[in-house]
C-alpha cells in the first residue's frame, strides 16, 4: 500500500482492507508508536469536518508524526480564489501525505492525480468517505469477529447516506445478509442495490425497525434529515419510526452491536447508551487506530 | 428507397474522396462537428439537416473531403449520434461502410450530469467509463455518479 492514496473504498482489495484492519488492531494495543517522527501530514479541509479532522490529527501525532494544513478554507489562500490544483501542487512540496476534505465530489481523485505524495480522502461531498468505512469494517470486525456471512440492518437514510452506501459496497466482499429499513422516500439507491444484486446476496426491503431487530448483528443506524422531504407533513408521518429506543432491544441477539456514523440527533435515545449493545461511541475511537494503521501503512513505515 | 435518396444526394453533392457521416439524428448535426473538430475544417465540408428519412423521420448528414477518421476518433460521436453510420468514399467509390461503436472510454466529450462534480467546478479533464454500451450509461471517473442517456451533454 506505500504510495497508494486512498480515495474510494474499491481502491483497496478486500485483502488490503483485512490488512488495514489488522493492523489498526496492533495500534488499538500500542496507540503510541513514534514511528512517523521524520514526516510531515497535511490535513486540509476545505470545509470543517472537526471530528474528522482531530480524529487524523490524533493518529497523526500519536504516531510522532507534525502535522500542518488549515480547517476551513476561509482561513486558507482558496478564499482568494486559488483552484484546487495549485492548492494540491504547492502543499505537496511541504508534506509526505495528503489528508484532505472538501465539498466537491470527485475533488479526492483529482487532488490524488496532481499531487507529488499519497492523497487520503476524508470525504468529498456526498461521493466517499472510505475512512469512516474502514472503520465501520474494523468496528464489526471486533465486534462479530469475523466479516463473514453476518445479518447487517442499515436503518433510517439510505438514499442520501453516503457511509451507508461505501459501507454496502465494502460489505458486498463478506457474503453479508441485508435488511435495508428506511422510509419508502429515502430508500437505498438502485445503483447501490446493483452492487448486492451482481454478488447474488440476500437483501430484505422493509419499513418496520421493529422487525428486523431480532433478526441481526449489526444494526447501523443513522439519522433523517427534514430537508430531504419535499413535504414536511411527510417527515413528521415517518420521523418517530426510525428511533431505537433500549426497550425495542428486548429480543435482540446478544452478540447485536449498534453503530452509527455520528453525530447522533434523536434517532438513538440516550436509554440506550448505557445498553452493552451500544456501540457507537467505541466506534468513533477505533477511526483513530484505523486512521494509524492508513497513514503508517501508506507512508511506508509498515508493511 | 433509402439507398436511392443516398444515391441521388451522393450525385448532387458527391465527394471525390473522403467521409460520409449518414444517418445522424438531425439535432446532432452539430454536435457531431463539433466534436470532430471540423468547425475549422479547411477542406470541403457538406452538411445537411432535417432531411427526410424513411428509418429515422428526419436525419443529418456530413460530408467531409479528404478526411478519414481513425475509428477512436470518430467512435466518439456515437454518445451523441448512435445511429449514424459512416461512409468511406475513394474516387467517387463507397470502398466501405460500417457502424459507429459506443466507445469504451469518454475523455473531455461529455460534461458530468452532477452539479457539485469538481470537473463543473475547476479546468479538469472529464474522464468517462461506458458501463453500459446499450443503454447509454456513463460513470464519472471523478465524482463516481452515472450520466444517463438522457442527461448526456457535450463539454
Ligand atoms: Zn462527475
Amino acid at each position: 500500500m506505500k504510495n497508494k492514496s486512498l480515495v474510494s473504498i474499491n481502491d483497496f482489495t478486500r485483502e488490503e482492507h483485512i490488512r488495514i484492519l489488522e493492523l489498526a488492531g496492533a495500534f488499538e494495543k500500542r496507540p503510541k508508536q513514534r514511528i512517523l517522527e521524520d514526516y510531515v501530514v497535511a490535513t486540509l479541509f476545505f470545509e470543517p469536518s472537526t471530528r474528522t479532522r482531530l480524529s487524523f490529527e490524533s493518529a497523526a501525532t500519536r504516531l510522532g508524526a507534525r502535522v500542518i494544513g488549515f480547517s476551513d478554507s476561509s482561513s486558507s489562500s482558496v478564499t482568494k480564489g486559488e483552484t484546487l490544483r495549485d492548492t494540491i501542487l504547492t502543499v505537496s512540496n511541504y508534506c509526505d501525505i495528503i489528508v484532505m476534505r472538501h465539498p466537491k465530489e470527485g475533488s479526492a481523485r483529482f487532488a490524488s492525480e496532481v499531487a507529488k505524495v499519497p492523497v487520503i480522502n476524508a470525504g468529498d461531498g456526498a461521493n466517499q468517505h472510505p475512512t469512516q468505512t474502514l472503520l465501520d469494517l474494523y468496528s464489526i470486525r471486533k465486534t462479530q469477529g469475523s466479516l463473514d456471512n453476518l445479518n447487517v440492518a442499515f436503518v433510517g437514510d439510505l438514499k442520501y447516506g453516503r457511509t451507508v452506501h461505501s459501507l454496502v459496497q465494502a460489505l458486498c466482499n463478506y457474503n453479508t445478509t441485508f435488511h435495508l429499513v428506511s422510509p419508502l422516500e429515502l430508500k437505498l439507491p438502485s445503483a447501490v442495490k446493483m452492487s448486492i444484486k451482481e454478488r447474488n446476496l440476500e437483501y430484505y426491503q422493509s419499513t418496520d425497525l421493529q422487525d428486523v431487530i431480532q433478526k441481526v448483528d449489526i444494526l447501523y443506524m443513522t439519522r433523517i434529515q427534514k430537508e430531504r422531504f419535499a413535504d414536511p407533513l411527510d417527515y413528521e408521518k415517518v420521523k418517530n419510526a426510525y428511533v431505537l429506543r433500549n426497550n425495542m432491544l428486548i429480543n435482540a441477539k446478544p452478540n447485536l452491536k449498534i453503530l452509527h456514523p455520528l453525530p447522533r440527533v434523536n434517532e438513538i435515545t440516550s436509554d440506550v447508551d448505557d445498553n452493552p449493545m451500544a456501540y457507537y461511541f467505541t466506534q468513533a475511537l477505533n477511526g483513530v487506530f484505523v486512521r494509524q494503521a492508513l497513514l503508517a501503512s501508506i507512508l511506508g513505515v509498515v508493511e | 428507397m433509402e439507398k436511392e435518396i443516398l444515391r441521388k444526394e451522393l450525385k448532387v453533392s458527391a465527394i471525390e474522396n473522403g467521409t460520409v457521416i449518414d444517418h445522424i439524428p438531425s439535432g446532432s448535426v452539430f454536435q457531431v462537428i463539433k466534436i470532430l473538430n471540423l468547425t475549422e475544417y479547411q477542406n470541403q465540408l457538406l452538411i445537411a439537416t432535417n432531411l427526410d428519412s424513411q428509418k429515422m423521420g428526419k436525419k443529418g448528414i456530413i460530408k467531409v473531403s479528404n478526411k478519414f477518421f481513425k475509428s477512436d476518433e470518430i467512435n466518439k460521436i456515437a454518445l451523441f449520434a448512435p445511429t449514424a453510420t459512416l461512409i468511406i468514399i475513394k474516387n467517387f467509390e463507397v470502398v466501405e461502410k460500417k457502424k459507429v461503436e459506443v466507445p469504451d472510454y469518454a475523455e473531455n466529450i461529455v460534461k458530468c450530469f452532477n452539479p457539485n462534480c469538481i470537473t463543473n467546478n475547476e479546468e479538469i479533464t472529464t474522464r468517462f467509463t461506458v458501463i453500459d454500451k446499450a443503454d447509454l450509461k456513463l460513470r464519472c471517473h471523478y465524482c463516481e455518479k452515472i450520466t444517463a442517456r438522457k442527461n448526456i451533454a457535450f463539454r
